[in-house]
């Protein structure tokens, strides 16, 4: 059980992907320009991580040493038709926003990182602890990311409005400079907590 | 003239990095020195020529007559993984030389999603055969660009006195961030 926990919780700091380990950048830039469009995201890839971890845990004796990145490409790609296809039914308004991003979370490297990485060598469960960790752990980096730029950029976070009408707000954080900048920052503070926490 | 304000809109105004956010983690991970990034954006462009055309044929000439355009995501992410396996192998066998400077980058372009963004987009812009093609180069050289122009920056900032926090990634980052507000310099050329 403790074992377990470590594995879930893995994922959420001390190998968070956005913020210590830099995969899966694009859609973390791209989708992050209000804080529902970074969460949709996240959650997305989070349920392909989860199904894709758990299916290919299962079939790791069947596949072949050879044939192994190709088969989990297969894997990944299903699920991912599968999001795809199920956003685009009932929530047709996100998967415009999203748009081409869903179809990428295909070559979305965590995915296939933690397919490689995890998923091929542990049991089921300890696989969808994993992808449990790694999804909420990009999910609440694109969260935060997302966060900042709608406040700074459109004054308002999920919607609600946290900046008076008529404040001065910088457009440009919604625009993509202000993903780049936004992240940047983002990631010397997280380096600096890190930092913190190894010399206490 | 339609062609070459595709070719331009692909390079410049919609670059693919800098404005798409397409194929970011190379563009982090390879621009430390501008002799790799210029491998790599070629190795790149080459693979987004051949595979946007191979997708091209198989979208229009598969997919969409048997009805099947669902399966584009899977179709697609195929192609590209075999492509990169071929230009791999015709590399080896025909020009040693540059199999061994492209090296361990060759791989890794399967995993670039501005090839697999870009095919669906042609696709989904119903772009003609030549019209595929030339998207893709442009696609292709704005990545290098991109690549190469951080590349010589970074070079330059070993000899800068960064804070510790901010060195590696996170500077790259701001950089980053200051290159794509030049290139929204480009709007509206097209």
């Amino acid at each position: 059980m403790a074992s377990l926990w470590k594995d879930f919780v893995r994922g959420l700091w001390e190998e968070n992907p956005t913020f210590r380990i830099l995969i899966g950048l694009c859609p973390t830039l791209a989708v992050t320009t209000s804080a529902i469009n970074g969460m949709s995201m996240g959650l997305a890839t989070a349920f392909v991580l989860i199904c894709s971890s758990a299916l290919i845990s299962l079939l790791k004796r069947l596949i072949s040493d050879k044939v192994r990145i190709p088969a989990y490409i297969i894997v990944i790609a299903t699920f991912v038709t599968i999001v795809d296809l199920f956003m685009n039914a009932y929530l047709p308004e996100l998967h415009q926003v999203l748009g081409l991003f869903i179809p990428l979370i295909v070559v979305n490297c965590i995915v296939l990182g933690r397919a490689e990485a995890f998923a091929s060598k542990n049991t089921v469960i300890a696989s969808v602890f994993d992808g449990l960790g790694m999804g909420l752990g990009f999910t609440w980096a694109l969260t935060l990311l997302g966060s900042i730029r709608e406040i700074l950029g459109a004054g308002s976070v999920f919607g609600y409005r946290l900046l008076p009408e008529g404040a001065t707000t910088f457009g440009i954080m919604s625009l993509p400079p202000g993903g780049f900048i936004t992240l940047g920052i983002l990631i010397a503070v997280m380096n600096m907590i890190a930092n913190r926490q190894k010399a206490s | 003239m339609n062609l070459f304000v595709i070719l331009l809109s692909a390079l410049l105004v919609n670059n693919f990095v800098l404005v798409r956010f397409l194929g970011i983690c190379p563009f982090m991970g390879v621009s430390k020195q501008v002799d790799s990034a210029i491998g790599m954006g070629l190795a790149t462009t080459f693979v987004m020529v051949v595979a946007s055309a191979a997708t091209w044929l198989i979208q229009w000439f598969l997919l969409e007559p048997f009805g099947l355009p669902f399966l584009q995501n899977m179709a697609f992410i195929l192609v590209i993984a075999s492509m990169v396996q071929l230009v791999e192998m015709f590399l080896h066998k025909t020009s040693p030389g540059l199999y061994r400077a492209m090296g361990i980058f060759l791989p890794l372009i399967t995993t670039n999603c501005a090839i697999l963004g870009l095919a669906i987009m042609a696709v989904q812009g119903n772009y003609s055969f030549i019209e595929t093609v030339v998207f893709a180069l442009g696609g292709g050289l704005g990545f290098t660009l991109a690549l190469i122009l951080l590349a010589g920056i970074r070079e330059d900032l070993e000899f800068a006195d960064i804070p510790k926090p901010l060195q590696g990634a996170g500077i790259a980052f701001i950089i980053a961030g200051l290159l794509s507000l030049a290139f929204s310099g480009f709007a509206g050329l097209v």
